[in-house]
């Protein structure tokens, strides 16, 4: 356990090294001007506008820091022949993977936590600025905490995606591994399709083809729940803790995998 | 493969067979659970599609074609009033130039909407946009009528769009009938205020009536959800306003040159005559038109052009 915390902290430093801070700057500068901007252009919109421009902007952010972090975090090692040393010390290859993912994945809780910060600040500042009218007419509070249940849920969703960059990272390229985890990632979004796939074709192979591939690809749309948030809706604490469940079911399964390919590559 | 080795894998192997049954398990017990959300038909995509279309930013691309829409509108729309009033701009019927093109605004309403189908903004406010008159909108009050009752399929607890219904019919079809009807059943919904039902009333008895349409009016300035939507409100009431005082001038325009026998061509006629103590303003400020005995705005004036009353034979 403290070797996995040991491996975990320095993958954030090494994650920091990154200069991966410097696109919270750029995240921040762009939504505050963003928010500015539109607010002059939108008819009275600019709270539901900072809050889908904030949380879009924070999915994307977070999505890049995923993937291209995720897909690094063995290969780098590789590249500059330092996993010989690492190899060198009593650390098991399974640790050495789960300690990596931990790494990143407290680097994403860190980017993810100051955006959400600079999303509230903006928000905020906006509210000093905000007529009575404007007040009435809004669908949800201004500084609502409901963000955070759609900021959680983006969270186990970019966690999935790491999981996902790292478990390819241990067998492919650095480029053939960004490019099946976007892959991987766009299908999860329409993996609900799969689903109903019996309601528009006969063949029962197809069906149960389709319905395999359903239940094996991540369903990322599930995590999606920001048009419920801006419009005031409710989202109760079960979906949110099955939803998380099966991020984190999905996300060991992958790391149980990455960890016995890893286990097992040969680095002669 | 040694010993240790095996079990690793077969370890491994059966933890993956594990998860992933407790993962369909959990897929599954999702699946029971729907989100609130709407999945209509529309024309062109699902909301769905459309959201899988953008990924996880379905909001954000409703967000940026609300925004090209508004884009859209207000240029349209100051392009068609620019050449309303271009004094060397000969009638449309003799133009060699056609009319200003509002048709791409409904497809930009619609994708918005579909994208984000509680978009309150933009079905309320499309609606204004679609129903107002050339040369400030399209004129297609059906068009917004359209939009607002798909609204009511998302949202159908909302008496808010029934009252846009209603004013729809009765200020852009003067259709008192069905206006009445639509604000009674915004009426009939829960949380709807006391007004809506004695709205519903009066159309029904005094439809076209200016008193009714000032009241229509002054209800939606202080019901409306943004400052943009309330300054449009006054203008119309300003506009309700100045067509009283028109009507008024024209009363002693009339009187004045019955007396001398002789058309009245410019104010000074008036204030000699000692009939104006001052030349008249409209309630922006502005100084009313007097052109071969009639009263107009000017075309300079925000309540250019005034609007055709319910009820009336258009305005010169």
């Amino acid at each position: 356990m403290k070797t996995l915390g040991w491996i975990a902290i320095n993958g954030f430093r090494e994650a920091v090294r990154d200069k991966v801070m410097y696109s919270l700057v750029a995240f921040a500068v762009l939504l505050i001007v963003a928010s500015y901007i539109v607010g002059e252009l939108t008819a009275g919109q600019d709270v539901k506008i900072t809050k889908d421009l904030g949380l879009s902007a924070i999915g994307i952010f977070g999505l890049f820091m995923a993937i291209f972090i995720g897909i690094g975090l063995v290969s780098k090692e590789v590249e500059r022949r330092s996993i010989y040393s690492l190899l060198a010390k009593p650390i098991r290859r399974s640790d050495l993977v789960i300690g990596k993912y931990l790494g990143l994945v407290l680097t994403l809780v860190v980017n993810v936590a100051v955006m959400t910060a600079a999303l509230y600040l903006v928000l905020a500042y906006l509210g000093t600025e905000e007529s009575d009218l404007a007040r009435q007419a809004r669908e949800a509070p201004l500084l609502d905490p409901a963000l955070l249940k759609a900021v959680g849920l983006m969270l186990v969703q970019l966690m999935v995606v790491t999981a996902t960059a790292l478990f390819f990272s241990t067998f492919s390229t650095p480029i053939l591994s960004a490019v099946l985890t976007f892959l991987v990632y766009v299908a999860g979004f329409f993996s609900a399709d799969l689903r109903n796939f019996d309601q528009v074709v006969d063949s029962r192979v197809v069906q149960a083809l389709a319905r395999g591939l359903y239940y094996m690809l991540p369903n990322l749309a599930s995590f999606d729940v920001t048009a419920q948030v801006v419009h005031g809706l409710p989202i109760t604490w079960r979906y949110m803790a099955v939803t998380t469940a099966y991020g984190l079911t999905y996300i060991t399964i992958l790391l149980v995998m990455s960890a016995t390919i890893f286990s097992r590559r040969d680095f002669k | 493969m040694n010993g240790r080795s095996r079990g690793s894998l077969v370890l491994a192997v059966a933890a993956v067979i594990l998860f992933g049954g407790l993962s369909i398990w959990l897929q599954a017990a999702r699946d029971s659970m729907p989100l609130a959300t709407s999945d209509n038909e529309t024309l062109y995509v699902t909301e769905r599609a459309a959201g899988r279309g953008v990924f996880t930013h379905r909001l954000l691309a409703a967000d940026l074609y609300w925004i090209r829409a508004i884009q859209y509108f207000g240029s349209r729309s100051r392009v068609a009033r620019v050449r309303q009033t271009d004094p060397f701009e000969p009638p449309p019927s003799l133009s060699l130039e056609t009319p200003v093109s509002f048709d791409q605004l409904y497809s930009l309403l619609d994708i918005s909407t579909t994208l984000d189908p509680r978009f309150n903004i933009a079905y309320r406010f499309g609606a204004i946009f679609l129903a107002a008159q050339y040369p400030e909108g399209p004129g297609r009050p059906d068009l917004a009528v359209a939009l607002l009752k798909k609204a009511l399929i998302t949202s159908p607890e909302k008496w808010q769009y029934w009252h846009d219904i209603g004013f729809v019919y009765y200020w852009n079809r003067h259709e008192y009938r069905q206006a009445s009807e639509a604000f009674q059943r915004g009426a009939d919904l829960p949380g709807a205020p006391w007004w809506l039902r004695s709205l519903a009333a009066t159309t029904l008895v005094r439809g076209g009536d200016r008193e009714t349409s000032r009241l229509l009016w002054r209800q939606l300035a202080e019901t409306a959800e943004n400052e943009d939507a309330r300054h449009a409100a006054n203008i119309k009431l300003m506009q309700l306003d100045a067509i009283d005082q028109i009507e008024r001038l024209q009363t002693v325009i009339d009187a004045v040159a019955a007396r001398t026998k002789e058309p009245v061509t410019s104010w000074r006629v008036l204030l000699n005559a000692g009939a104006l103590r001052a030349v008249p303003r409209d309630p922006t400020g502005e100084e009313y038109r007097l052109s071969s005995g009639r009263v107009t705005v000017s075309s300079q004036s925000s309540l250019f052009p005034l609007p055709v009353e319910p009820g009336s034979s258009p305005r010169p």
